[in-house]
């Protein structure tokens, strides 16, 4: 089981460097630098600025000086929020970024999994084909339609939350709710056909035939068998839900992780567009290393491999 | 196609391609004609979906904004098709090391969110619409690839393959003539999603402020010019919104439908 986890992790090492280098060359073949601003530096303090920043160094050296920095956690500093490192907006946006997933996850799982079970539990009926009808269309909404929809009909017809930034719980309620549908859809026809499929197998079967009553065989082993293509789907959960917090928390003004790199990427501002992206590579592998840990826990066949 | 939701989806689609390919005629006035006797104005008689703050017609600017959503949305997912299915296809086919290489680059491109990756590659490119449409092509192949790759490992086992290779065909003949008409449906059926993730993504990014920006209308620059004035006049929005979520939903439905349709064994989601 180590061996697993440590073969998992070592695999990521080579990724990451892979991640940094092609957006550290992404980065240096956009044209316009971060300081092409409309007022001209003159040429001296421009040689000065370029210098800090190893702007004139050639590419090949600001790589070296980058993954050196890399190594030492150092991030670089903001070029657009002078004075500040990217490491301390990271810092300061990843928690906040985080609190909204997590519970965007809670929102999407809870929804998801009782719609799927509901669902699965009357196969064909009228409350089935609607929940699976209102599934497309919740993975079939845009994250931004979805919001300002809730804005409109939540914040400015019915003045029941607020419609931006984020300075309580209240402020979490509308944001959580955008950013959980989709994968409720998700997990809701995951849910249903994972245990129309189950429902089938022979130790249900079994399990009926023994005389367990109807609510223990579903809890304990339909559902327990049940759940690992929702398991499965927590990876590209953690890749849809940094996507969406992009648009989230720019239409809602989070000041998240989300928000910065949107505004990075309007000002070119090099170093901070480069650490979100690794952080986020980062999160991802770890959040597939977690599935894969996870399934081995819960499925004794996969820890034989 | 009985299916009642499936046939409202192509009729939709289909209003949508014609609205598109007749904007010029259909347009009660030009897309960029300002009326400063107008100002964002409500939905009426004059103005079907009412004004934006320059007074210019929010229907026409719709329609033409028709024409170019759906253009790259086709486009880029026709491009991502020829890409993917190529590489897939050729993955399957050969197996081995290769197969194995290339679906290691695969993955590399699929440790980042997609997302990410289409915003990184179209701050590279200053032109809007070609960064666009490199950006979404290059990002969504890959998809591609895994799809049909897994369609070609399927087929690669069939009896009448294994037949033409003892025949002596070639392999490029066998991939053009058995494997491809045979891996048809799955390829439509792809293409019908890969068009609505593309207007997807471009309207999420125009949205941002990323993708194509006024005066050139898309859907989602439409919807990011309204969303600045959504308090008091969400007309502005809602509408853009509105026509985004209809077609991402048709083409969904049709996906659906069609894949029902072209594989019986596949059960029903």
């Amino acid at each position: 089981m180590l061996r697993f986890i440590i073969r998992r992790v070592l695999w990521g090492v080579p990724v990451l460097l892979i991640v940094s280098s092609i957006t550290f060359g992404i980065l240096h073949v956009v044209p316009g630098g971060p300081f092409d601003q409309e007022k001209k530096l003159p040429p001296e303090i421009q040689a000065n600025v370029e210098a800090k920043y190893h702007l004139d160094q050639p590419v090949w050296r600001q790589y070296v000086l980058y993954l050196q920095g890399l190594l030492r956690g150092d991030l670089g500093p903001s070029y657009k929020y002078l004075g500040r490192s990217v490491s301390d907006i990271i810092r300061d946006t990843f928690l906040v970024s985080t609190q909204l997933g997590l519970v965007a996850i809670m929102i999407a799982m809870i929804l998801g999994i009782t719609a799927g079970i509901f669902a699965a539990s009357h196969p064909g009926s009228g409350w089935d084909r609607f929940l699976m009808f209102l599934s497309t269309t919740g993975i079939a909404i845009p994250n931004f339609v979805l919001s300002t929809a809730l804005i409109l009909l939540f914040s400015n017809l019915l003045h029941l939350f607020p419609p931006a930034l984020w300075e309580g719980p209240r402020y979490l309620v509308l944001p959580a709710f955008s950013l959980a549908l989709l994968p409720a859809a998700y997990i809701a026809r995951l849910m249903r056909s994972s245990i129309l499929e189950v429902i089938k197998k022979e130790y249900i079967q079994a399990a009926q035939a023994r005389g367990l009553s109807r609510f223990h065989v579903m809890l304990k082993h339909v559902l327990k068998n049940s759940m690992t293509p929702v398991i499965s789907y927590l990876g590209p959960l953690a890749a849809t839900l940094v996507t969406g917090s992009f648009v989230v928390e720019f239409i809602f003004s989070i000041p998240g992780m989300g928000k910065f790199f949107i505004t990075a990427v309007t000002n070119r501002d090099y170093p901070l567009i480069m650490g979100v992206t690794l952080v986020y590579a980062v999160l991802i592998i770890l959040a597939n290393l977690m599935v894969d840990i996870l399934y081995a826990v819960m499925d004794p066949r996969v820890r034989l491999e | 196609m009985i299916n009642p939701i499936a046939a409202s989806s192509a009729a939709w689609i289909l209003a949508i391609c014609l609205s598109a390919v007749l904007a010029p005629y259909l347009a009660p006035y030009p897309y960029d004609a300002q009326d400063n006797q107008h100002l964002l104005e409500a939905p009426g008689w004059k103005h079907l979906v009412g004004t934006d703050a320059l007074g210019r017609d929010l229907f026409s600017r719709l329609l033409y904004g028709t024409r170019l959503s759906l253009s790259i949305g086709i486009l880029t997912a026709l491009t991502a098709m020829l890409i993917g299915s190529l590489y897939g296809a050729v993955s399957g086919y050969v197996g081995g090391w290769l197969d194995n290489g290339l679906m290691r680059g695969v993955d590399v491109v699929y440790a980042l969110p997609d997302l990410l990756l289409i915003i990184l590659i179209k701050m590279m490119i200053v032109q809007d619409l070609l960064g666009i449409f490199l950006a979404l092509s290059l990002v969504s192949w890959v998809t591609v690839a895994r799809i049909i790759r897994g369609e070609v490992l399927r087929l690669r086992e069939s009896a009448y393959v294994e037949a033409a290779q003892a025949l002596g065909m070639s392999h490029t003949r066998i991939l053009l003539r058995h494997i491809l008409p045979n891996a048809m449906g799955p390829l439509i059926v792809t293409l019908t999603f890969r068009i609505p993730a593309a207007i997807l993504a471009e309207s999420t990014l125009s949205f941002v402020g990323i993708g194509i920006h006024p005066p050139m209308a898309s859907w989602g620059s439409l919807a990011q010019e309204g969303w600045a004035a959504m308090k008091f006049y969400p007309h502005l929005i809602i509408f853009p919104s509105l026509t985004i979520f209809l077609t991402i939903l048709a083409f969904n439905f049709l996906g659906d439908s069609l894949r029902d349709t072209l594989d019986p064994e596949r059960r029903p989601a």
